[in-house]
């Protein structure tokens, strides 16, 4: 028996990683330091393993998906990540995920964010609010029929609550869904929805009793896939950062939906949409600390390269401070991001926390960008440097997965409830 | 079919993105460092992997020599799929001087204690550059060595390494046991997914002196001094190609 391994060197060696990667010593990236983050052994070996590939499979089309709005090769890269075993992160390895637990996860979206964080918001709304919420709500066969394909990246998942005139106030969402016999019409529109024009799965918020008072009861989740007849998608949204992340506008005409594919209870969908909130704000704020960690990649060292004055302008005290208070904005927001993932990961979900760390990590990451900037002065203000996409991308988190308005809403009205 | 194992030295180095500091008076920065494994000994282990993917090989243990962070390569390893791990540990003032010499009396002591009949490692590390190792652990062995492989054939006890020379490509054939050492081409190393590293937990690893391999591990060379590299003195531009032979010819250079 005979194995050949290896490829035969060819004429015209493709360029190797490694090859790269040691073409790039140089570009320090600025240390993160796990042991005063309090990770785990096997967490700060995912944490390598996520630096390592986003180097190697993303780092290098970044500014190129940015600027050209596109991710291309998005679905090999998602098959990657499936074999990684970080789509499913959180399912339970019974349903074919790796069931781990939201710190994980948010290390994850933070490696991917870190690099691209249009990338980063794409897989949180697919492994978090579309794969999550059908674990945590689905019935045995509608895990059965979906979970695997999203987990192993041959699908795309997205989930739809906004629509152009229910934004934060999403419950006054208008589109319709009306029973008839086996199936549900739904009629109306979604908007701003990520992932949109790729996905292949969506879960989808829609009335089915528009009179029901308060208006969250009538809400149902269902589960909508392409292809549907009455489902399709307006064109993609040219947005401000986050681009590549694909957006766009979800519409339903006549749109026929089994009802087999109500995910949770009838009429019950509020239940599903608030609870999967909570963890689509502790798991999406990963975004805003690997933007933030991003910015001080890229700027710390610039400020020991450029020169003024006859030295490094690192070495003048107001740049001195700069990154300090970038450092320090940015270990606060971590500890208080990974700690309340650990209280989840214990089963303690705390609504106001989960506000509270996505309102603070996304107010100091465009902060922090701002800060970039200004370290890199002219340089920090043209494309060929990525500080801009930082800002751009950074600003999206005060307004994508609910507004930092919204946030302190829920974080008072918290307060305000204990005074009752 | 016999059943073969490997040993499968991984060294921990500074990352191959770290900026590399010099340290005066000899050495380099490596407190609050991010060291990684060696890209080599990665293409190393990938290989091993993959011939005991193909029941080419029973067991994968790797070893690494160093202060105690090296279990974190190691678990890095076990993640990758290696089946159990041996650290050696140095403590830090013998590990400043622990070449390459040193590291493969601990390789063959530990192939011969294991009883393993293939030796794979890295070509070199990329911190220090030797390139020594696998060539005196081959010799100390009394083994035959197949270095600088770039593709790999194992066909019962013969192996063939294919090796990229300057004249294009050179096969040699070995007969096992013997030490194998990968270089860049010979495969692309996998990631430690996580399901990997969840069960790569349960793996173990034994923890080692050099005593107990009966292994000396005092240096042979001695360091006289470190100096730094002179500073480049600024050059001249001239403006015509008369100027440039003339300043060739003061300088005595044509």
């Amino acid at each position: 028996m005979a194995a050949v391994l290896g490829k035969a060197a060819a004429v015209g060696r493709a360029w190797h990683p490694l090859r790269l990667g040691l073409l790039r010593r140089g570009c320090a990236r600025v240390a993160v330091d796990d042991t005063v983050n309090g990770l785990s052994e096997e967490q700060r070996q995912l944490r390598q393993t996520m630096v390592k590939f986003c180097q190697e499979h993303l780092a290098p089309k970044a500014q190129e998906i940015d600027q050209e709005n596109e991710f291309k090769g998005m679905q090999e890269f998602w098959k990657r990540l499936g074999e990684l075993g970080v789509l499913g992160i959180t399912t339970p390895v019974e349903y074919g995920g790796s069931g781990m637990g939201y710190l994980d996860h948010v290390l994850v979206m933070e490696e991917i964010s870190r690099v691209s964080a249009a990338v980063g918001l794409s897989y949180g709304a697919h492994s978090n609010l579309c794969i999550n919420q059908l674990v945590r709500n689905g019935n045995e066969a509608q895990k059965e029929k979906y979970l695997p394909k999203l987990i192993n990246g041959e699908h795309i998942g997205a989930l739809a609550m906004s629509e152009p005139n229910a934004g934060s106030d999403v419950v006054s969402m208008k589109l319709k869904a009306d029973r008839k016999g086996d199936y549900f019409v739904l009629n109306g529109n979604k908007f701003w929805i990520t992932n949109g024009p790729d996905a292949d799965v969506v879960i989808v918020y829609a009335k089915t009793d528009l009179s029901a008072v308060p208006a969250s009861q009538g809400i149902t989740a269902f589960i909508v896939e392409k292809g549907m007849p009455g489902f399709s998608t307006a064109q993609k949204l040219d947005k401000l950062g986050m681009r590549g992340s694909n957006t766009c506008e979800l519409i339903f005409e006549d749109c026929k939906i089994p009802a087999e594919n109500i995910l949770g209870q009838l009429s019950k969908g509020v239940y599903v949409l608030m609870s999967g909130l909570d963890l689509e704000r502790l798991v999406l704020s990963g975004g805003p600390l690997g933007i933030m960690q991003a910015v001080l990649d890229h700027a710390f060292p610039y400020l020991h390269v450029r020169e003024a004055f006859g030295q490094k302008i690192g070495h003048f005290q107001l740049m001195q401070g700069k990154m300090a208070d970038m450092y320090t904005r940015l270990m606060a927001c971590r500890q208080y991001v990974y700690n309340v993932a650990k209280a989840c990961d214990r089963g303690h979900f705390n609504a106001k926390d989960c506000a509270g760390v996505i309102l603070y990590s996304a107010e100091c990451a465009t902060q922090v960008a701002l800060d970039g900037i200004q370290c890199l002065g002219g340089n920090g203000y043209i494309n060929d440097y990525p500080m801009g996409r930082f800002l751009r991308d950074a600003k999206l988190y005060e307004i994508g997965a609910g507004t930092s308005e919204v946030r302190r809403l829920v974080i008072g009205r918290a307060f305000n409830a204990t005074f009752n | 079919m016999a059943a073969l194992r490997a040993l499968v030295g991984v060294k921990r180095v500074i990352d191959y993105a770290v900026k590399v500091r010099v340290r005066p008076g000899g050495g380099v920065v490596t407190d609050g460092v991010k060291h990684s494994m060696n890209p080599f000994c990665e293409i190393a282990l990938e290989e091993a992997v993959r011939l005991r993917e193909r029941r080419l090989l029973q067991e994968i243990v790797v070893v690494s020599c160093g202060p105690p962070q090296c279990q974190e390569t190691i678990r890095t390893a076990l993640a990758m799929g290696a089946d159990r791990g041996l650290h050696v540990e140095i403590p830090a003032p013998e590990y400043e001087s622990l070449g390459p010499f040193q590291v493969a009396k601990i390789l063959a002591a530990l192939a011969k204690k294991e009883g393993v009949s293939l030796v794979l490692l890295g070509k070199q590390a990329i911190d220090d550059d030797c390139n020594q190792t696998g060539q005196m652990t081959a010799a100390l062995l009394d083994w035959p060595q197949g270095t600088f492989a770039s593709a790999l054939t194992l066909e019962g006890q013969q192996l063939t390494v294919e090796r990229e020379v300057d004249g294009g490509l050179e096969s040699i054939r070995l007969r096992l046991p013997a030490v194998v050492t990968a270089d860049l081409r010979l495969n692309e190393p996998r990631y430690a997914t996580l399901p990997n590293i969840m069960k790569a937990k349960k793996k173990k690893i034994e923890v080692l002196k050099a005593s107990d391999l009966g292994v000396d591990l005092s240096s042979r060379v001695a360091m006289q001094r470190v100096e730094e590299p002179p500073q480049r003195q600024a050059g001249v531009k001239v403006e015509t190609v008369d100027d440039l032979v003339g300043k060739l010819k003061e300088g005595g250079l044509i």
